[in-house]
């Protein structure tokens, strides 16, 4: 078929194509790589924009009942969001504004955006960070017991229980925790994350300990599944079975032979659940009261603050988009195959 | 440890070693009662090369790594001995088991492709076990990878070792699997089809290589295919393998000059030679799984000599002659066979041809990729032409091509006096019916949601030709001539074999009404006497109906059984043509000379 | 590699053919296995306790049956002083009809996109997967809530829209890939060779063939649907805010976890079961679509 037509003449067994010019394909490959994270980026401007600024109405979701009355109020609202101009003038002042850094005013409290989202970002990424620091070792740890005993009872019920977790939605977990860490079964740890005005949340270590719980037990069995699949399809593979005829120790087998193949849908995983983990921290911020982006975008929803949004819905997509791009490149460089691809 | 050198081929001393001894050997499903193989007696002396030979299900990759105490997932083996030295394999300690694989008895894997993990460089996989061993010093160790790598012809520089497995072609693959095989000088080795996929030339270097080793060295070779005419060409003795046992045992020229079993005659009778066209015949039915298979004789519901006796009682392995034993109560009572019954005249190639189909000057494109050149040929009616090259020779893509499944194609295609259009979906639909094309692997071919009446009666629904129950009718009809019993009619395809399945298409194609089909290595996915079955078909099929066919293998003994005319192709373009008699027996370009030559051959 | 096989003689192997198990037997098939059997009949036993029990609650939905964080009754009673059984009792429905609704609407779209987009290839895959990772760069709750700024109180049908359409680049990214694994295998070509019309090779060749790994997505993605349909109750984004909702009761409770934990421990451990139920039927489905026939 196609591929046919691909191969080289299997006759001329000369060297394969070795590109002197590795240097500039892998130059020209990245800069296609963050050419189309970019596309990406300015895509999903385009989607949060229409959806906050052209779907509803968000002085009237505002002012509610007082949208007749209270005309003074209105008015400043649609200067301040500039109804009057068509849509694409507004969208360009918008965009123009994220190009230089500036993210606007809030609606609620006439703030600089910026000035109210620079510290939620740091304290979310310390969230996210111990997170996955928890998680990754863990998801392994799991995942490669899970695949020693293969299909047998052990195998099985770890897989059980982590089937169960998966499927329930990370704040009903963290509810469940706190009912029996913090209110009414134990009373070990704060159900809140109490943190002044100036200081931060991890000032008080305890306060972190269930929120980072949560997310770590809504994001392993994922990454544990996945990482126990890849590793049994690898180990039925024909070259782990070459190795073992040729009578490779089963340690170095597992090493050598299958972690090392086993390690690239791995990272794609953890990719794929770091971005989750910054939607997820939405719901456990907002049941935790940690000062977050996740909190602070709930409340700014529910004050119909378009520019908050807005600002906080771009981080969270570009979260997503360079962490998916770190990690494509990633698996490219522990992929051989993929590797010399590019540079021939 | 005594270092090689590149140029030692046969400086080095043969060892007296005792070979290898297997009693009774038994391989059972876990869970179930059932044998996979059973009573499995072979002894391979030193520096023999037993040809264990059986198409797919008899078990003979399952007897070759039993040798290495080692059975897949789902199997274990039930009992028996493998005597190397009189150390019995199966009783060792997992330890013992794990230092002597490799180092006493080697394998060589099927696939070559994914055999080699694809993320360490070949250098290293070379010395992995030798270094894990703590043997030689690394500067030794990466000296006899060279060597290695030099025996079996390949590059020794550092940049060769530095490449990973998907950078080698498939024949340097495989003989990099080969070297780490001898490298830690084995006393046995194992070889799983080391050739399959493998085009005929790179596969005679590989079996050259390792013939030569085998001999250098004094290894004794457990050579495991589905593939006689490579057994006729290096085994000493050959081993048949029918649904899990022995069937017949013998020195090679005996088993293909005087076969004493049914199986092993039928299987003969089913293969094409170079050097005659014959009249190729099947085995009815298909080879029992375990679990299925029948009482008695295992062979009996196929046999063409089959009695009562047969059915009730199990034979034992009964000596023919001094070495030469068949399984078969009648042994001696079937008569002498003769490998030159099935011998037919040549199509003749003074015929006249009234010209149906013609390509001319075809250029094929993927992509930026210019495949094939200027390539011109034509298709009489009634006649079968054979397109033939080695992977990369753009057979398949001119099928394609003529076919309507590629469309980035220039030049003409006449059909009766019409240019057709370049894709089937712009060709009218008188045209696309009467062009029927059959795919080379059934599995993939056949919607396995449908049932087979509904795979059949489509093309009659779509072209307007019949419906309804007259429609059924003309099914059941048209799997009669396919030899399909209409029981069949609505299971679904997954139910089927691979020989079934293809007739399933063949019948789909015929339900057109065609004039022309167009087959692409039909039957290269199935097994010999699958193959020897479907011939015998299409060769009724162009008799009775006058449909001519444009064959696509890269078989070329194929060739002369079932092609009137054939196009040699290399690199996308066609080097020799003519009819078959001349082609084969007075080739002109070294091409042809060069494939003739590297095919195995039986005769 | 070639597709060509080139032994002299067939190749022993039969390639495996990953062919989809049969509709009919599929479920009974599916029964058998312990993993959905348990799931498949939690699962119903949820969903028939969502739409029978309103009907059998001892208060109204919104009745007041005694003083707030009571422990009257069997869950006592809420921070309104409504009744907690009766109130999980009429919370099921919206719940469970929003999820099944924005499933099926996420999973039709989902699926027609990445079916076209597999089938289609070439430029047309390329652009369609680009726009669908344009969607998929936001986190699922993540998309509901930017809409939901502009708007005062969301209808029901806007909520079923937003999950619908949060589903749909994820489902259509899975549609694909088991459909790029069947478009490629000839009996589609060899429809195409027969001039068999486009939508006709996608209906009747294509999609029977997907069957089981659909089925699987579809469970996982109601699995979501129940949880994202919940967290929304949870943030205090419903259409009818003095309604009863699994989801919302855990909100409107949850300053009361001290004092009458029932309160939101019930609608909580509703919702634990049936996600757990409908997950473990989700992963049975596809270990049997996995395995084929086996």
């Amino acid at each position: 078929m196609t591929l046919e037509a691909t191969l080289p003449d299997p006759l001329a067994e000369g060297a394969p194509p070795r590109g002197r010019s590795g240097g500039a394909a892998w130059a020209l490959w990245l800069a296609r790589r963050l050419g189309l994270a970019v596309l990406t980026l300015w895509l999903v401007s385009v989607v949060v924009f229409l959806a906050t600024a052209a779907l509803g109405d968000p002085v009237r979701a505002i002012l509610g009942r007082d949208y007749e009355t209270n005309v003074a109020r209105r008015e400043q609202l649609e200067a301040q969001l500039g109804v009057g101009d068509s849509i694409v003038s507004r969208y360009l002042d918008w965009l123009g504004g994220l190009v230089t850094g500036d993210f606007g005013t809030s609606l609620a409290n006439q703030l600089p955006v910026w000035e109210q989202i620079s510290s939620t970002v740091a304290n979310t990424l310390v969230l996210v960070l111990l997170s996955a620091l928890v998680m990754i070792p863990l998801a392994f740890g799991i995942a490669m017991i899970s695949a020693h005993f293969r299909r047998r009872r052990p195998d099985t019920v770890i897989q059980t229980i982590l089937l169960a977790l998966a499927g329930v939605p990370e704040f009903v977990t963290g509810i469940l925790l706190v009912a029996l860490l913090s209110t009414s079964v134990f009373h070990v740890f704060p159900a809140v994350t109490i943190s002044t005005l100036d200081g931060h949340p991890w000032d008080e270590p305890k306060g972190m300990v269930l929120p980072v719980a949560t997310l770590v037990l809504a994001v392993t069995p994922y990454v544990s599944r996945i990482v126990r699949a890849t590793l049994l399809e690898v180990l039925d593979s024909d070259y782990v079975e070459l190795a073992r005829l040729k009578g490779i120790p089963e340690a170095v087998v597992m090493r050598k032979h299958a972690l090392l193949n086993a390690i690239v849908p791995g990272i794609q995983v953890i990719a794929l659940q770091l971005a989750w983990l910054a939607g997820g921290v939405v719901l456990v911020e907002t049941l935790f009261a940690y000062p977050g982006v996740g909190k602070q975008l709930v409340d700014s929803v529910r004050n119909h603050d378009v520019p908050m949004v807005q600002a906080l819905s771009m981080i969270i997509a570009g979260v997503y988009i360079v962490v998916n791009l770190v990690a494509d490149v990633l698996s490219i460089l522990l992929t051989p195959r993929a590797r010399t691809a590019i540079s021939s | 440890m005594a270092t090689t050198t590149p140029d030692a081929g046969q400086g080095h001393e043969v060892r007296a070693t005792t070979g290898l001894i297997i009693e009774d050997l038994g391989v059972s499903l876990t869970g179930r009662e059932v044998d996979v193989v059973d009573d499995i007696d072979l002894v391979l002396k030193p520096g023999e090369v037993v040809g264990l030979v059986g198409e797919s299900g008899s078990g003979k990759t399952t007897v070759g790594t039993s040798l290495l105490n080692y059975s897949r997932a789902g199997a274990f083996i039930s009992s028996g001995k493998v005597l190397l030295e009189d150390r019995d394999v199966l009783k060792m300690h997992w330890k013992e088991v794990r230092k002597l694989r490799g180092e006493e008895i080697a394998y060589v894997p099927q696939d070559p492709a994914s055999a080699l993990n694809p993320s360490i460089r070949i250098g290293k996989q070379l010395v992995e076990l030798q270094q894990l061993r703590g043997i030689g010093t690394s500067e030794s160790r990466l000296q006899a990878a060279r060597d290695g790598l030099a025996e079996v012809g390949l590059p020794t520089d550092d940049e060769f070792l530095k490449r990973y497995a998907h950078q080698l072609s498939g024949g340097q693959v495989q003989r990099v699997a080969l070297a780490m095989a001898f490298l830690p000088k084995p006393k046995v080795l194992v070889l799983d089809e080391p050739t399959t996929g493998l085009d005929v030339t790179t596969q005679k270097m590989v079996l050259d290589t390792m013939a030569e080793l085998c001999r250098a060295y004094g290894v004794s070779a457990l050579y495991v295919t589905h593939d006689l005419a490579v057994v006729a060409n290096i085994a000493d003795r050959v081993a048949v393998m029918y649904a899990g046992q022995i069937a017949e045992l013998g020195p090679r020229d005996t088993i293909f000059a005087n076969p004493a079993h049914p199986y092993t005659r039928a299987l003969l009778d089913s293969i094409p030679h170079l050097s005659q066209a014959r009249a190729l015949k099947g085995i009815p039915g298909r080879t029992p799984s375990p679990g299925r298979r029948p009482d008695g004789c295992r062979f009996n519901d196929r046999c063409a000599f089959v009695v009562d006796r047969c059915r009730q009682e199990v034979p034992e392995l009964r000596t023919v002659a001094p070495e030469h034993e068949a399984r078969c109560h009648r042994v001696g009572e079937i008569g002498t066979w003769d490998i030159n019954l099935g011998t037919v005249p040549d199509a003749d190639p003074e015929k006249p041809r009234d010209v149906i189909l013609s390509v001319e000057r075809l250029d094929v494109f993927y992509g930026r990729k210019h495949v094939v050149h200027d390539v011109s040929f034509n298709l009489a009616k009634g006649e079968v032409v054979a397109l033939v090259g080695e992977s990369g020779s753009g057979k398949t893509t001119i099928s394609r091509s003529v076919g309507g499944l590629h469309k980035d194609w220039t030049g003409d295609i006449t059909f009766e006096g019409r240019r057709l259009a370049n894709s089937a979906r712009r060709r009218s639909a008188d045209d696309r019916r009467r062009m029927q094309y059959i795919f080379q692997n059934p599995y993939l071919s056949l919607n396995p949601r449908l049932s087979i009446e509904q795979i059949i009666k489509r093309p009659m629904e779509l072209f307007g030709l019949a419906k309804g129950k007259e429609a059924t009718e003309r099914v059941v009809e048209l799997m009669g001539q396919v030899a399909l019993g209409s029981q069949m009619l609505h299971y679904p395809a997954s139910r089927l074999s691979g020989g079934e399945r293809q007739r399933v298409a063949i019948a789909r194609a015929l339900a057109a009404e065609p004039d022309v089909m167009i087959c692409d290595e039909i039957t290269s996915a199935l097994d010999v006497s699958v193959q020897g079955s479907i011939v015998e078909l299409l060769e009724g099929l162009r008799l009775e109906r006058g449909i001519s066919m444009l064959f696509v293998t890269h078989n070329l003994a194929l060739v002369r059984s079932i092609a009137a005319r054939v196009e040699i192709l290399q690199a996308g373009r066609v080097v020799e043509a003519g009819s078959v008699v001349t082609v084969m027996d007075t080739p002109q370009q070294d091409y042809t000379r060069k494939l003739l030559s590297n095919s195995p051959r039986i005769d | 590699m070639s597709t060509e096989t080139s032994g002299i003689s067939g190749t022993s192997g039969t390639p495996a053919a990953p062919s989809g198990p049969a509709p009919a037997g599929f479920l009974r098939r599916a029964l058998r296995q312990k993993r959905f059997a348990f799931g498949f009949t939690v699962t119903v036993l949820v969903v028939l306790f969502a739409v029978v029990a309103p009907f059998f609650a001892p208060y109204g939905e919104k009745e007041t049956a005694g003083p707030p964080y009571a422990k009257d009754g069997v869950f006592g009673t809420d921070y309104l002083g409504q009744d907690v059984l009766s109130r999980v009792m009429h919370g099921g429905q919206s719940v469970l009809a929003i999820s099944v609704l924005a499933t099926l609407l996420g999973m039709v779209v989902g699926v027609l996109i990445g079916v076209v987009a597999a089938y289609a290839g070439g430029w047309w895959d390329e652009v369609i997967m680009r726009l669908n990772d344009v969607l998929l760069a936001f986190p699922q709750i993540l998309l509901a809530l930017v809409v939901l700024t502009a708007l005062e109180n969301p209808a029901s049908w806007v909520i079923i829209l937003l999950i619908g359409a949060s589903h749909a680049p994820r489902v259509a990214r899975v549609s694909r890939g088991v459909a790029l694994g069947i478009v490629s295998r000839d009996f589609v070509v060899a429809a195409e060779a027969l001039g068999e019309k486009r939508s006709r090779i996608i209906l009747a060749e294509v999609l029977p063939n997907m069957t089981g790994p659909l089925l699987a997505e579809a469970g996982l993605r109601l699995t979501y649907s129940i949880g994202v349909v919940a967290a929304l109750g949870f943030l205090g984004f419903a259409a009818d805010p003095g309604a009863a909702n699994w989801g919302q009761m855990m909100n409107e409770n949850r300053l009361g976890l001290q004092t009458q934990p029932w309160a939101v421990m019930a609608p909580v451990l509703v919702i634990a079961i049936f996600t757990i139920a409908t997950n473990l039927m989700a992963d049975g489905l596809a270990q049997i679509s996995q395995r084929g026939d086996d």
